[in-house]
């Protein structure tokens, strides 16, 4: 009662914690030595200090010691709360103060006592100071309190021993109670079942087939607890996963189907996460799971709604059409008072919705929009960019949608975003690109962010030329140079020269304009403007090709290092642009290496160890004298994933020469490899130069051997495929000390052959004007044509088109890699490279559809005969 | 990937918070090192969070890639947080067992001062309910009774007749539970 009155006077209005000194705090623990202790006083202190600790005081090694040891001295009072504060104490100090041990029979004392409110929390105060030593004395206590009738005492047991379970050694302590904690999965308490489950699943959990039986066992009885139920679903989905029958066949899929009838929400949900999630699953076992979800989606609980729409959202990105019976549930949340369940559900409607109910919907997105904050805004967004691939001859409505958005307030990341929405639309359908770019330019009229003006100031100098009306964006443009800061003033001027240089009838005109800018007060402005008016003037097309219509297309980023490496130590040699790598088109990585992580995520994927050299690096790491590289591979696996060494190889390409780098990691714990190399059988034209071996890899290593080979003269011959074969000692090793058995034996190891490809040594090579490019080097450069015919598949010229893309190893240009409409009977693509040695490749492919095959006349310009030949000679 | 299967794991929840109406900590605690490892971005996050949640009473938010769900009470904002593939009702039940174990606790008086007054007993409730990530306790009933209430604390006749009746009603279920 004192206690609480004294309290009441200090706060008036206030927090009566606030402003705690931590010296002060400190000092008032000392009443703990008093005795007898006054229970009241002490806990008021001990809460004192917890919450300090709580709001982010530090203590120091002594202070937390001196406190934990005054702490200890509260065990002679027998006050429940404080008791238990003192428990929290020692578990919040246990991190920081030293000696901590020295309560262990304190705690021991009231864990095997009789007062059963003490023991459930002294058991978890006691782990959290045990280590592994100290465990083996306590084992025995703690597999009485996992049998305990009291549900609470169980439960602390269970959970402390899977907390200690961190440690790998503790583990097989842990391992002594199995039959204990089997007994408590049979409990009625729901909870100690559920920890038990948790427990049993974590020291099993490498041991497949116990786990196996462990869930064939418990789908056959009901268990109580809703927990342990959903523990049990994501135990059966991980098993799943690696199944190889068919899922209708499977007795586990069968469960996890049949938890969608369970009486607990949890439960359902879990299960119906579970099948959405399961891959490959099929629309016909996902139905059953969208039709919870869809009940669930009119639930009053927003957390149920959010998790239904959430879910329904992943169900859309593969399977839309199951979930168009939702849409009408969909429909009703657009108008949720949580505005995320408003945008998820919005977003998974633009996946399912058919194309005629766009503009309804969009309509419907027009009166919520101004109410979400940016980063839905965001969200809607990037839905409308999907949306608008999907349906291209939709672009009008979305394009004016995002132009109204433009309009609005929203700070850069928001507009950004849109703009970049609108340039994918230009870029992916051709029939947008006017009005898309007049959107543009209204938009600059009125835009507060400079990076976003330049960088739409470039994209109208990149694109603009080529429309039917160039003049039309003259003005939007000038405009920029009379009212807007130096930087944009400056990308103008770079903007209207490219039109003077594209468009012949503007050229005079653009020529006074930029004479004008020459007057400019800023430097960097007029000195652009006074470079392109002599480079106009010059009337040298060469020059302007090369500095205005066809710039070259450094990888800005090698060179922003280059640059850097070069201030930072300017003794090296100058910088040589030619040698500098031409920009890439940025592969698309894909998605599968990404899932395969996640699936074996418990058992540590070879990939995720495997160290990534850097490519730029490699020469000096090896003492190769190549010159600077060309490419590296994306690696290729030489093995199963599941065999005993896993060997991958990565192709580095230089200009004539060749580093294999073969990744090879252990999977056997009980072998030990040494003296690695890989023979490899190479074929005519290459030259065997020297070898790097590893000298020796341990149980989930990775090690490297790097072949390096010189390319053969003629470029015909460089592609080829070698037999590899690993060889290497083998010497026995005891998993678990280590120890090394003195005598090895030799051993090949037969590897899936290294292909050398095309691609591997031609870059995907980005240009915006392939026409002019084309006409040029018709009259340079020595021309391969000839005609194939591959057979028609399922995809349709789309599918022809992506293959020989991926054959080739070149980039697409303006976009010719899409066939639009998908169902057109020919098209040509464009394309362009850079093969190894710098040489710089153009191609034509004219596909046109017959009967059953696809017909392709493919036509390549190159200044290398033999490289034009090879380009050729690889699709046939 | 943004998705996955669940791994079969008892570590559920991320963190739980209470915040006063102002945004600060009242009391939190983060049980996973790899989120927040740090109080200053603790409490940044926390002040973010309360900045999106204070305003809209709807249950449940996506925060930094965390599934956060909260409940207010006068001046009161109670916080779960678990990871973004979290089954959200799981979630929601430690969430539920939290509020009601405190209101309990405080005999349905869940506001700041009131919080404050009991701070020793709602630790130790929250301590009760989730140990180190684990969810040790979901029935509001059991940790109430765990965190052995000094339910004879105020002379009965300083009680309002609500606080005997309600006291009275516990009594009477826990009895008849047993």
């Amino acid at each position: 009662m004192a206690f609480k009155r004294d309290k009441k006077e200090e706060e008036d209005g206030g927090n009566p914690y606030q402003n705690l000194e931590k010296t002060s705090v400190l000092q008032e623990a000392r009443t703990f030595n008093d005795t007898p202790v006054n229970p009241r006083k002490c806990t008021h202190i001990l809460t004192k200090i917890l919450y300090m600790i709580n709001q982010g005081e530090q203590l120091g090694t002594a202070e937390a010691t001196e406190t934990f040891f005054a702490m200890t001295k509260l065990f002679q009072s027998r006050d429940i709360i404080l008791r238990r504060m003192v428990y929290l104490g020692i578990k919040e100090l246990s991190g920081i103060a030293e000696d901590v041990i020295i309560v262990t029979s304190s705690l021991t004392k009231d864990m095997t006592g009789k007062e059963d409110t003490y023991r459930a929390a002294a058991i978890r105060a006691l782990c959290s100071i045990t280590d592994v030593s100290m465990l083996q004395t306590i084992e025995r206590y703690m597999k009485q309190a996992i049998v305990d009738k009291n549900p609470g005492i169980s439960s602390a047991a269970l959970v402390s021993c899977l907390h200690l379970c961190k440690n790998t050694s503790a583990t097989d302590i842990v391992k002594r109670s199995l039959n204990e904690i089997q007994e408590a999965l049979n409990s009625d308490n729901v909870m100690v079942q559920y920890h038990a489950l948790g427990l049993l699943f974590h020291i099993r959990k490498t041991d497949r087939l116990a786990v196996t039986k462990l869930v064939a066992k418990l789908t056959k009885i009901n268990m109580k607890s809703p927990f342990a139920v959903c523990m049990l679903i994501r135990m059966a989905c991980k098993l799943l996963e690696e199944e190889t029958i068919p899922r209708s066949e499977s007795p586990l899929f069968e469960f996890v189907e049949s938890c969608i009838r369970h009486k607990s929400e949890t439960v359902v949900y879990e299960a119906a996460h579970a099948i959405v999630h399961l891959s490959g699953t099929g629309a016909r076992h996902l139905a059953p799971a969208v039709s919870v979800l869809q009940l669930f989606c009119s639930s009053a609980k927003p957390t149920l709604r959010f998790a239904a729409v959430r879910t329904l959202n992943k169900v859309a990105m593969e399977h839309p059409s199951t979930v168009t019976a939702c849409n009408l549930d969909l429909e009703n949340l657009i108008s949720d008072s949580n505005r995320s369940v408003a945008t998820l559900a919005i977003t998974t409607l633009l996946k399912t919705g058919a194309e005629a109910s766009v503009d309804r919907l969009m309509k419907q997105i027009a009166t919520f929009v101004n109410e979400i904050s940016d980063e839905f805004k965001i969200v809607v967004v990037q839905a409308i960019r999907a949306l608008c691939s999907k349906f291209p001859r939709k672009h009008t409505v979305l394009m004016n949608f995002l132009s109204g958005m433009l309009r609005e307030e929203g700070g850069l990341e928001y507009k950004a975003s849109i703009a970049d929405t609108i340039i994918a639309i230009i870029e992916e359908n051709p029939e947008a690109k006017e009005i898309g770019l007049a959107h543009l330019c209204e938009f600059i009229e009125d835009c507060e962010h400079t990076s976003l003006t330049v960088r739409i100031l470039h994209l109208l100098g990149k694109e603009g030329p080529r429309t039917k009306q160039p003049s039309r964006f003259i003005r939007f443009i000038y405009n920029r140079v009379i009212l807007e800061g130096a930087v944009v003033r400056a990308a103008a001027v770079g903007a209207m020269a490219k039109y003077a240089a594209n468009c012949a009838m503007l050229h005079d005109s653009i020529k006074v304009l930029l004479k004008r800018c020459c007057l400019d007060v800023d430097d960097e402005v007029r000195d652009r403007a006074t470079f392109y008016s002599q480079l106009l003037s010059s009337n040298n097309r060469q020059l302007i090709t090369d500095y205005l219509s066809e710039p070259m297309h450094i990888s800005l980023p090698v060179l922003e290092k280059t640059c850097q490496d070069y201030v930072l130590n300017p003794t090296k040699e100058r910088i040589n642009l030619n040698e500098l790598p031409v920009d890439i088109v940025v592969k698309n990585v894909s998605q599968e290496p990404a899932r395969k992580q996640n699936v074996d995520n418990a058992v540590k994927p070879v990939e995720a160890i495997v160290e990534n050299v850097d490519g730029q690096k490699l020469p000096s790491l090896i003492g190769l004298d190549a010159g600077k590289l060309f490419c590296s591979s994306e690696p290729s696996m030489l093995t199963e994933l599941e065999t005993e060494y896993v060997v991958r190889c990565i192709k580095h390409i230089f200009n004539h020469h060749l580093v294999l780098q073969f990744e090879i990691t252990n999977t056997l714990d009980d072998q030990i490899l040494e003296d690695i190399s890989v023979a490899l059988d190479v074929s005519e034209g290459f030259q065997y130069l020297n070898e790097f071996k590893c000298p020796s890899i341990k149980y989930q290593e990775t090690g490297n051997v790097y072949v390096y080979l010189k390319f053969p003269d003629d470029s015909v011959d460089a592609i080829a495929s070698f037999t590899a074969k690993m060889k290497f000692i083998v010497k026995d090793c005891d998993p678990l000390t280590g120890e090394v058995q003195d005598d090895g034996y030799q051993e090949d190891y037969r590897l899936e052959d290294v292909e050398m490809t095309l691609k591997d040594q031609m870059l995907k090579v980005k240009v915006g004007n392939w026409d002019s490019l084309w006409e040029e080097a018709k009259s340079v450069c020595f021309e391969v044509q000839e005609t194939f015919a591959l057979p028609l598949t399922s995809g349709g010229l789309s599918d022809t088109v992506s293959q020989i893309i991926s054959f080739l190893g070149m980039g697409a240009s303006n976009n010719s890699e899409n066939v639009h409409p998908p169902n057109k009977s020919s098209h040509v693509v464009n394309l362009a490279g850079m093969m190894r040695g710098n040489c710089k490749v153009l191609a034509q492919a004219k596909l046109a559809l017959s009967e059953n095959s696809v017909t392709i006349q493919l036509t390549v310009r190159s200044m290398d005969e033999r490289v034009a030949e090879l380009v050729v000679s690889t699709l046939d | 990937m943004d998705f996955s299967l669940l791994e079969p794991t008892l570590y559920t929840v991320k963190g739980m918070a209470i915040l006063d109406n102002d945004g600060n900590r009242i009391l939190a605690k983060y049980y996973d090192d790899n989120i927040f490892p740090t109080i200053k971005e603790q409490k940044a996050f926390e002040k973010n969070l309360f900045n999106r949640t204070h305003r809209a009473n709807a249950e449940i938010i996506m925060l930094d890639g965390i599934t956060c769900l909260y409940r207010s009470n006068v001046d009161l904002f109670f916080y779960v947080m678990g990871s973004s593939h979290e089954n959200e009702l799981l979630l929601m039940s430690v969430l539920q067992c939290m509020y009601d174990s405190i209101s309990q606790i405080l005999r349905k008086n869940v506001e700041k001062r009131v919080v404050l007054d009991n701070l020793d007993v709602v630790m130790l409730a929250l301590d009760e309910i989730c140990d180190n990530g684990i969810i040790l306790e979901a029935d509001s009933g059991a940790v109430v009774q765990r965190v052995a209430l000094r339910t004879d604390d105020i002379p009965i006749g300083e009680q309002t007749v609500a606080q005997v009746f309600q006291s009275a009603k516990e009594q009477l279920k826990w009895s008849l539970l047993k």
